[in-house]
């Protein structure tokens, strides 16, 4: 039994310490909860749209025409689709008011996902509300702890973000390097040879996308097919740009080389490109798809796309289905501006001659990227006064992996008229020049 | 050693909210001594209501969680392990193909590839999921009003694939859909004026916000959503999933300090998770338990270098989906403000749904927006569209402007459905010279009392607070949860309902949402058919013993923490 004296010391200690803990919550101080930004940071002021974001833009007061919307087909002005998703709205409202397990499983979501998987010629389909959420919840339902995905370097955000959500080991591959990636395989091979009871637990998948949003350029589909059936991983593909675009049906990469559909386990896509929607959809065997069904977080755990949306999806389809034509039109387009930009001096045009949506780099670099940001602004402002509406292509600098250069992005709808993309090649040549020389 | 003002050599423990107390404090709430001995004893019988404290709370909050009845509890266990057993059976038979294998298969090419799934991974859906299925994804084809046309499927293989037979089973009493404030309609001037701006605007965007898809639409919808709220000022994305996966991120970063509730919606988790902060968790909705991380946070530090913590933020819901909890507002921040965190308020499901404005949970305790540091919430629930929204000081809200995932690299809202936000945004305030936003709150006010008074007296166990529209009935049990689903479907009832892994293994439950648009009738219908299944099922656990806030049992905050 601790004597008074001892009792009285060790209340002491404790006040003490109590005091002390006292002392030190009151000294801490956090940082602020936001760093300050300031007034001129280049993405603060957005260009404010008045009006549809259609083929002849008002860009903060100033009529352009519009080279910096992904509305590849001209749907988003299409008058059949307005229509569609006014039938929808008359009939079912505008929210959904649920996730889909909670009766937000709307006749027009089942229609939609049939009409996919018909389109695309697999077994299923799944659509999400939101087109980043996509890829984003599709990678971290197969991928787990433990299991490995080769990457490309120049994969979008939404694919990265989904890539630290498995918490995978993940390994980067150069991009569009074949060389590189059967590397880094057969380096995983002799891993696997070493401890072959891991091996046979643990899951490889390569994650590509068909038409690179970074780059522009396509991925070697058939090449990585080939890998995949000797290196055993299985091929996610990402085809937000190349879904409506590639193919002779708009099909994607896949019908572009013309690689059965079975082969890729899974193609994920936006529905916000093309189809001038807003959502996603994932397709594949019902093996593959049914599992997001219960473990795809963006599917489960958030309200499912609102049926207007999905039924201009549906209209935007039929319209695919019935004039196959566009997509080679599109191309045309495509290779013409492709052509018609070569030669500036001092841009470069970075991307496949079919790709509707490309990069313009600078030939040389000032040194600093924020200069480089400066000077393809001032380019991007003097073409819009001169009724061409382009944008830069925005990343978030300190979170990508392997930030891309900065550049102008440019796009290709099938609304331009051949009159407005000499203009346009034109206008940047004219601009260019006066601003980099 | 300084003696205390009455001479005694300890130091009184300090409130919450800085005064001094002259008791035990216990949940931020005071008992002396000698009331704590007598509450005690009279525990066991009674009722026991949580009561003010101090002026933090202007009005009762009263939230009881009744205890699990031993006797269901361990019917409940004995019901999850014969199904276990039957599932192992079923699993071996399927395995030598004595039974038939519904499921999916992998392709012959792709055989000799690892597998994709886990069998264990997988067990609790092949066996105990697949038999009530049916109970969720019910496919529906009106607008998810007060009653809602559902699709009727069948299914001749057990669940395996459902066959729709061509019927409607029209007028069904809608309480599952999260339409508090009852604008999910397609007729009314919300959906006129969205059908206008369909018209003129067109459905998508196919922008991001930075490049070229802030339209003027999306100016007009922050600019409403700050004053709505009273905040300086607002900004809107797309999905309010994603708001929070992806703005959480641009927050707090490695070296900062999440403190996430218990019960915490997919979201949020995913969200500091991806951030690469240290998360902490505290129990639900206990005030000492998050003092206890918050104080150990500031004297202790960060865990292997003893450095500070750059920041401290407070992750909360306004009101819990699947408890029916309200958060304790004045209590967080009265500890917020003590120890200089910060607070992130997600209303996914209050906003709209309380307060006497409709201004959110901020507004039902009466206190300052400003207070709370972030203030998120969804347009799903309360406003009948899609996509969230973040609100706060000009600071924040630029700085999201700049770093935000979603401004980046996500499309913009489509404009019928900001037309659809603004006119019944609009309509809540008053803005549109009607009195239906007032009335349909007081209607949901008065749906909610209503509701939860005749379902309690009735016998039933109802979770969470008495104002909360979101009702959890509890079913234990795994035949229940599909028997309830079913029964109520053929009275013609639509009811959600929710097992594991959703909630605890033996708390599983019906949730009702009710909604402004239900009327004194619809209510008193669907009461009368759960007063029956609930005498047919035997759900009436209900001892009336609930178990006295001041008396759950508060034991050691062991803290997990998860680093990435």
């Amino acid at each position: 039994m601790a004597t008074a004296a001892e009792q009285w010391v060790l209340v002491e200690m404790v006040q003490a310490l109590y005091e002390e803990k006292e002392e030190l919550i009151e000294e801490w101080q956090p940082e602020p909860l936001v760093p300050p930004v300031s007034g001129d940071h280049p993405a603060l002021n957005y260009n404010v749209v008045s009006g549809p974001p259609s083929h002849n833009i008002v860009v903060n007061g100033k009529k352009c025409v519009n080279f910096a919307s992904f509305n590849f087909l001209g749907l988003l002005d299409d008058p059949r689709v307005k229509a569609a998703a006014l039938v929808s709205l008359r009939k079912y409202g505008v929210g959904t008011c649920g996730p889909r397990g909670f009766y937000g499983t709307f006749d027009v979501h089942l229609d939609l996902e049939d009409r996919l998987a018909k389109f695309m010629q697999t077994e299923e389909a799944i659509i999400y509300s939101y087109g980043f959420a996509t890829i984003a919840s599709a990678i971290p339902a197969y991928s787990k702890r433990g299991d490995i995905v080769f990457v490309d370097r120049a994969a979008c955000f939404a694919i990265q973000k989904g890539l630290q959500a498995s918490r995978s080991d993940i390994q980067l591959f150069k991009h569009n390097d074949m060389a590189d990636l059967e590397r880094l395989l057969k380096e995983q091979e002799i891993e696997d040879q070493k401890n072959p009871r891991k091996a046979r637990v643990t899951r490889r998948f390569i994650v590509v996308e068909g038409l690179y949003m970074n780059t522009g350029t396509i991925c070697p589909l058939p090449e990585l097919v080939k890998l995949k059936y000797k290196y055993k991983a299985r091929i996610f593909l990402e085809e937000s740009l190349s879904f409506g675009v590639l193919g002779e049906h708009g099909r994607g990469v896949t019908e572009h080389f013309g690689i059965s559909i079975d082969d890729i386990d899974l193609i994920s896509a936006n529905m916000e490109n093309s189809l001038a929607s807003i959502g996603g959809f994932c397709c594949g065997r019902s093996f593959v798809i049914d599992h997001q069904r219960l473990s795809g977080q963006g599917y489960c755990f958030s309200a499912s796309l609102p049926p207007l949306l999905a039924a201009a999806a549906i209209e935007a389809l039929n319209i695919m289905e019935e004039n196959p034509g566009i997509f080679s039109v599109l191309r045309e387009k495509c290779k013409r501006i492709h052509k018609a930009l070569q030669g500036i001096s001092g841009l470069k045009v970075v991307g496949e001659s079919f790709s509707p949506a490309f990069h313009l780099q600078l030939q040389e670099s000032t040194g600093s990227r924020e200069d480089d940001v400066k000077l393809l602004q001032e380019i991007v402002n003097h073409c819009m006064d001169r009724s061409i509406a382009l944008t830069q292509a925005r990343y978030l600098e300190k979170e990508e992996k392997c930030l891309p250069p900065p550049s102008i992005r440019v796009v290709v709808t099938v609304e331009q008229t051949d009159e407005e993309l000499e203009r346009a090649a034109r206008t940047i040549k004219e601009v260019a020049q006066a601003v980099l020389l | 050693m300084r003696p205390g003002p009455g001479g005694c050599c300890y130091r009184r423990p300090v409130r919450a909210n800085g005064c001094v107390a002259n008791g035990e404090v216990r949940n931020g709430y005071v008992r002396s001594t000698a009331a704590a001995a007598a509450a005690a004893a009279a525990a066991a019988g009674q009722v026991h209501h949580v009561t003010q404290n101090g002026g933090l709370y202007k009005k009762p909050f009263n939230e009881a969680f009744e205890e699990t009845p031993m006797l269901v509890a361990v019917l409940t266990y004995v019901g999850y392990g014969v199904l276990t057993l039957f599932g192992y059976l079923r699993d071996f038979l399927r395995h030598w193909r004595i039974e038939k294998c519904h499921h999916a298969t992998e392709r012959k090419e792709q055989q000799d590839f690892v597998s994709l799934y886990q069998d264990f991974e997988n067990f609790y859906t092949r066996n105990l999921y697949m038999r009530i299925r049916d109970n969720w994804n019910r496919p529906i084809c009106s607008v998810p009003g007060a009653r809602v046309d559902i699709m009727e499927r069948q299914s001749h293989d057990y669940n395996w694939s459902f066959k729709y037979t061509g019927n409607i089973i029209k007028g069904v009493i809608n309480m599952g859909s999260y339409n508090y404030l009852g604008f999910a309609r397609n007729t009314g001037s919300c959906q006129e004026a969205a059908a206008k701006v369909l018209e003129e605007y067109g459905v998508g965007v196919c922008s991001t916000r930075q490049e070229i898809g802030n339209l003027d639409k999306h100016e007009e919808l922050e600019k409403l959503v700050a004053s709505f709220l009273g905040v300086e000022a607002a900004m809107a994305y797309g999905m309010g999933f994603a708001t929070n996966s992806m703005n959480i991120p641009a927050l707090v970063g490695k070296g900062c300090l999440i403190l996430s509730d218990e019960l915490n919606h997919a979201s949020l988790v995913l969200g500091a998770r991806l951030s690469g902060a240290t998360i902490r968790i505290f129990k639900h909705n206990n005030m000492q338990s998050l003092e206890k991380l918050l104080k150990d946070a500031i004297v202790y530090g960060q865990p292997r270098t003893r450095r500070p913590w750059k920041k401290i933020l407070i992750l909360v819901e306004g009101i819990y989906s699947m408890e029916g909890s309200i958060v304790r507002l004045p209590e967080v921040i009265a500890l917020k403000k003590k120890y200089k965190a910060y607070l992130y308020l997600d209303e996914a499901h209050s906003i709209g749904a309380l307060g006497p404005t409709g201004r959110g949970v901020v507004d039902y305790f009466g206190l300052d927006p400003e207070d709370v540091d972030v203030m998120m919430g969804t347009f799903t629930k309360s406003f009948g569209a899609s996509g969230g929204y973040i609100g706060g000081k000009k600071e924040l809200i630029d700085y999201l402007r700049t770093h935000s995932h979603s401004a980046v690299y996500a499309t913009s809202l489509s404009p019928p459905v900001v037309e659809q936000i603004v006119t019944s945004m609009k309509c809540i305030m008053g803005q549109d010279g009607t009195t239906l936003g007032k009335e349909c709150i007081q209607q949901l006010a008065e749906n909610t009392r209503y509701f939860r008074r005749r379902l309690k007296e009735m016998g039933f166990i109802i979770y969470g607070n008495e104002d909360s529209p979101v009702v959890p009935l509890m079913l234990y049990m795994p035949a229940k949860i599909g028997a309830f689903g079913r029964e109520m479907l053929k009275r013609n009832i639509g009811v959600v309902v929710v097992g594991f892994p959703a909630t605890p293994i033996i708390e599983s439950r019906a949730r009702f949402c009710l909604s402004a648009a239900h009327t004194k009738e619809i209510l008193d219908t669907a009461l009368k058919e759960i007063d029956e299944v609930g005498d047919l099922l035997q759900l009436k656990y209900s001892r009336h013993r609930l178990v006295p806030l001041l008396d759950r049992p508060f034991d050691e905050t062991t803290y997990e923490e998860t680093e990435d």
